[in-house]
């Protein structure tokens, strides 16, 4: 059994991200491979200024936050974990004034790879507004969690 | 807004048309047509770290700019005066996109009735050494 992040530690280090401060996203349940998260509507978000519906990118943003910590939690601390990719569909678009949830799960871990999915909805994730899946190569230049990272 | 972007596109400021764009301005993305060809640029701002022990850019800002050159190449070269909807977008992280300007072009690939297929890529001080690309769809009505 390989050893598993420290999960107080991982949060820590969240909370020291600055672009995840910039945007307001909140870690909401942490757990080993699965993580949860929030984003609070900000008319500064706005993708479409008729319709103040959030860019694409806010999406994105919050998406690849809530994958990324998920593969990070479900490796040890001094593992680095760097993103490979990211796929996302947009079901449907973001109700303007209302937060999003996000929410991941780490579905297969490999000696180098971590295979993540993820949705983003407005409370209810069997109606969501994206669905994202997301590689993480493990052992190569990254982000820890603790600490240091490589390059 | 659509008057809008009708007379910006008719004058070719698209600089403007992003301008009116509020989440622009959190992240520092900018369109200019140079030589011809649309740029978008994520102007580098220490809010858009991801990686802080590393100092690189987090993921999520490089997306938003793939998408956002996307979206403006399509508003440069084809005849629509709304903001093209994204249906998907696929991007790979080739390399690390340490804390400087970020650029991106974007080629339409296919357009189709109703959909248009783009490629986008990104890179920093070396255009032969992108960091970051991606192919997406967006709806065109």
């Amino acid at each position: 059994m390989p050893e598993t992040a420290d999960l107080k530690q991982l949060a820590d280090m969240f909370s020291q991200i600055p672009h995840c401060r910039e945007m307001g996203i909140e870690i909401t349940a942490l757990a080993t491979g699965r993580t949860s998260m929030r984003l609070d509507y900000h008319e500064r978000l706005a993708g479409n200024p008729e319709t103040g519906v959030v860019h694409g990118g806010v999406i994105s943003t919050l998406l690849d936050t809530v994958a990324g910590l998920t593969a990070m939690s479900a490796v040890s601390p001094t593992t680095p974990v760097a993103t490979l990719d990211l796929r996302i569909d947009y079901l449907k678009p973001a109700r303007p004034g209302d937060a999003i949830f996000a929410d991941a799960d780490c579905f297969r871990l490999s000696s180098s790879v971590a295979f993540v999915r993820a949705t983003a909805h407005h409370g209810d994730n069997t109606d969501p507004i994206a669905h994202c899946i997301a590689t993480f190569m493990l052992n190569a230049a990254g982000f820890t969690s603790a600490g240091q990272g490589t390059s | 807004m659509l008057k809008d972007i009708q007379s910006l596109k008719d004058k070719g400021d698209y600089s403007s048309i992003s301008n009116l764009i509020p989440y622009t301005r959190v992240i520092g993305l900018q369109c200019a047509v140079e030589d011809g060809a649309m740029v978008t640029r994520l102007r580098h701002q220490d809010s858009n770290i991801g990686n802080y022990q590393m100092a690189v850019l987090h993921g999520g800002t490089v997306a938003a700019l793939l998408e956002h050159a996307a979206i403006f190449q399509l508003l440069f070269e084809l005849d629509i005066k709304a903001i093209p909807r994204i249906i998907n977008i696929s991007v790979d992280y080739l390399r690390p996109c340490r804390a400087m300007d970020t650029q991106a072009s974007a080629v339409l690939v296919k357009q189709g009735q109703r959909i248009a297929n783009v490629r986008v890529q990104a890179w920093q001080s070396d255009p032969a050494k992108p960091v970051a690309t991606a192919h997406a769809h967006f709806l065109l009505s």
